[in-house]
């Protein structure tokens, strides 16, 4: 079936090594100061991370022989086990920045934004969700109008990922074009430059967890932008973030992964060497069981995530289905995700006081683990593609 | 230019590390080795320089199978092609011995202009390999660089010093060791990784060398270690209750230790 090539095992000893001197060092101050390292992308760049799914003329390394989703999955749950918030900027930065413009651009839009945004000088966002339209993204208000050659955009978009940094240079986003022939609205995906005049960025907002992930609401007021900027053909919107989810869930997958590890690890270690009752509470079956389904549960997510990114590159190779990929992404996310809140809940408890501590790394991985079950289609909209999937009734 | 940096492998700092109770020598079985982080800013100025110019680089190691892996981690992040002695013999070499098979597999490499090394390893730290080395090849050695540049046939480094900063200036070919001032070494790409299949690894003995066994290894070692302890437990410290007269007390306690 599917297994971890060396070339894999390689380049995971380098994510690694790269989390573990330029991001631990300085995460707890980061994530005190809901500080976003602009600095460390053009880095995250230089080890090819953005890349790994973009083909060469655009600076990326994929192909046969070079890079994969799998390998973003490794880099994704690498970063993801010394801090969440690294993690998703990477999965955001590559699924729902660049492939977007990957995958429905036409050449000149790829020529224009891919090069720096694989290099890592610049970010970009996908702008979905609105205040009044999560998980129904169909329920879109967001309008786009036609007037000559431009398209002048209204509206707001919620929580949108990478959309406010300082080397954010454009935010796909998603608009009503018209109205189909059954009543529903029509949506079309458009690219959004950052600095366009009628497009604001609000403040960041004050979040539970992932402090250091760039997240804002965006307005639209009177937006205009020449008729090319469409992503696609006219009306393609919903097929395209439904594609673009698909992949995304998978990433989350991975990033849960990373969370759950960093607790099976902090967990394991700390049970080893903190004593109580004059012997090291490893010793006590109540906490040494609790780690083992811990070391379940993340054997569980890693396979379920790694075999959901195997059929992904397996599709991308014509030898699978869409709805293959579409279930397994689903199963994985809803696995992964609830597997990493209850192992943070376990890692919490294990260290006690200290869990709750933001000098102790779970403490930060307890507030960060929750968003997993909610972003990309929450544990709920997951149970309903997955039943669905099974041709289950619909209503 | 032709520069050969020589690497070596070496047991994880962060790891326990320990020494093989049989004869003294330095555990490298049970440990997660890895390139030492000190000849990493070697490579890191070798690449630099090929980079700048036409150069190529090849990375030099001796040591047991696992030290192919610190040959692997320098190809990722560049270097073209790679020399790995790898002979039973040479377990338990001392500086003096490895200086020597160093010394051979650079001259069968052959029209070399640099060899870069790093300051020390972070195993045996003891900083003498380079000029040992530049010894036996007859080069000018000129050790410590925080800064290096090669132009018109002459190497020039920077040497920061306590009291004095020195520039120093030697003719190609000569030995360079390098500093963990001197660059901020790159981590491996993705395309490096794969580019470092591809790349030639050739594998020497010492009867590729045309050494003999007896000059090398633990017997011809002109240092043994006689024995080894761990490093006793950190004793607990002292805890001052300031009443009023902290500053005294931690004032004394510094005084009387001589720290003040
Ligand atoms: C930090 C962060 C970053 C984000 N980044 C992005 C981004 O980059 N781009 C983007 O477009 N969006 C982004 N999101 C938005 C995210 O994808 C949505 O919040 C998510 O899809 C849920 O939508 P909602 O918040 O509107 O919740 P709602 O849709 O209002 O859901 C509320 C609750 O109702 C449940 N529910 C809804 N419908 C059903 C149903 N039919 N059956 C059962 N239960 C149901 C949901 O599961 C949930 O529990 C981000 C969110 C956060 C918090």
């Amino acid at each position: 079936m599917f297994e971890l090539s060396q070339d894999h095992e390689d380049f995971r000893k380098v994510v690694r090594d790269f989390a573990e001197k330029e991001v631990a060092p300085n995460i707890a101050k980061w994530d005190a100061d809901a500080y976003f390292p602009t600095d460390l992308v053009p880095k995250m760049g230089d080890l090819g991370l953005f890349g790994l799914v973009v083909p060469e003329e655009y600076g990326g390394s994929a192909g046969e022989g070079g890079g994969d989703f799998t390998s973003l999955c490794v880099a994704i749950e690498e970063l993801g086990r010394v801090d969440q918030s690294i993690g998703i900027t990477l999965s955001a930065g590559v699924g729902l920045g660049i492939n977007p413009i990957l995958t429905f651009g036409n050449d000149e839009q790829k020529e224009r934004f891919l090069p720096d945004l694989v290099a890592g000088r610049a970010l970009a966002g996908f702008g979905l969700t609105e205040p009044e339209a999560g998980s129904d993204a169909r329920a879109t208000r967001t309008k786009a109008v036609r007037d000559g050659d431009e398209w002048v955009i209204s509206g707001a978009k919620a929580f949108i990922t990478n959309s406010g940094t300082d080397i954010t240079s454009v935010v796909t986003v998603t608009a009503r074009t018209g109205t189909e022939d059954d009543g529903t609205a029509q949506i079309s995906a458009i690219l959004v430059p950052a600095g366009t005049p009628g497009f604001t960025v609000e403040p960041a907002y004050h979040k539970l967890g992932w402090h250091v992930s760039d997240t804002h609401g965006l307005t639209f007021e009177g937006c205009r932008v020449p008729a090319g900027n469409l992503l696609g053909a006219e009306g393609e919107g919903f097929k395209q973030f439904l594609k673009t989810l698909d992949d995304g869930r998978i990433a989350i997958s991975a990033l849960a992964v990373g969370c759950a590890q960093a607790c099976l690890e902090l967990a394991t270690d700390y049970a080893k060497t903190r004593t109580a009752f004059g012997r090291p509470i490893g010793v006590n079956q109540g906490i040494a069981f609790q780690i083992a389904d811990l070391a379940v549960m993340v054997e569980g997510a890693r396979m379920l995530t790694y075999k959901a990114a195997w059929l992904k590159d397996e599709l991308h190779a014509g030898r699978r289905s869409v709805k293959e990929v579409k279930h397994a992404a689903a199963i994985a996310k809803l696995y992964s995700t609830e597997a990493a809140v209850t192992a943070t809940r376990i890692a919490t408890q294990v260290f006690g006081g200290n869990g709750f501590m933001e000098e102790f790394p779970v403490a930060r991985f307890y507030r960060d683990a929750k968003i997993l079950e909610i972003g990309e289609g929450t544990s709920e909209v997951q149970r309903m593609l997955i039943a669905r999937g099974l041709g289950l009734p619909q209503a | 230019m032709n520069i050969v940096v020589c690497v070596k492998y070496v047991p994880d700092a962060q790891a326990e590390r320990t020494f093989n109770a049989s004869d003294n020598t330095t555990d490298r079985e049970n440990v997660d080795g890895l390139l030492s982080e000190l000849d990493e800013y070697a490579v890191e100025e070798a690449l630099k320089l090929a980079e700048a110019g036409e150069g190529e680089v090849t990375v030099l190691t001796v040591g047991p199978d696992s030290a192919a892996d610190a040959i692997k981690k320098a190809l990722q992040m560049g270097a073209d092609k790679g020399v790995h002695v790898n002979d039973a013999a040479i377990h338990g070499s001392d500086a003096v011995a490895t200086s020597l098979v160093l010394a051979e597999a650079i001259k069968k490499i052959g029209s070399v202009d640099l060899v870069i090394t790093g300051m020390a390893s972070t195993d045996g730290t003891m900083g003498v390999v380079p000029a040992m080395l530049a010894e036996r090849l007859g080069l000018p050695a000129v050790t410590y660089a925080s800064e290096l540049t090669v132009d018109g046939g002459v190497a020039t480094i920077r040497r920061d010093g306590d009291a004095s900063t020195q520039t120093i200036t030697a003719t190609l070919p000569a030995l360079v060791s390098v500093t963990d001032q001197i660059n901020e070494p790159r981590y491996p790409s993705f395309k490096g990784i794969m580019a470092a299949k591809k790349k030639p690894v050739d594998t020497w003995s010492l009867a590729d060398l045309g050494v003999d066994a007896s000059q090398v290894g633990l017997d011809a070692a002109w240092t043994r270690v006689e024995s080894f302890a761990a490093r006793p437990p950190r004793s607990q410290g002292q805890i001052v209750t300031d009443e009023g007269d902290g500053g005294q007390k931690l004032a004394a306690f510094l005084s009387e230790r001589k720290f003040v």
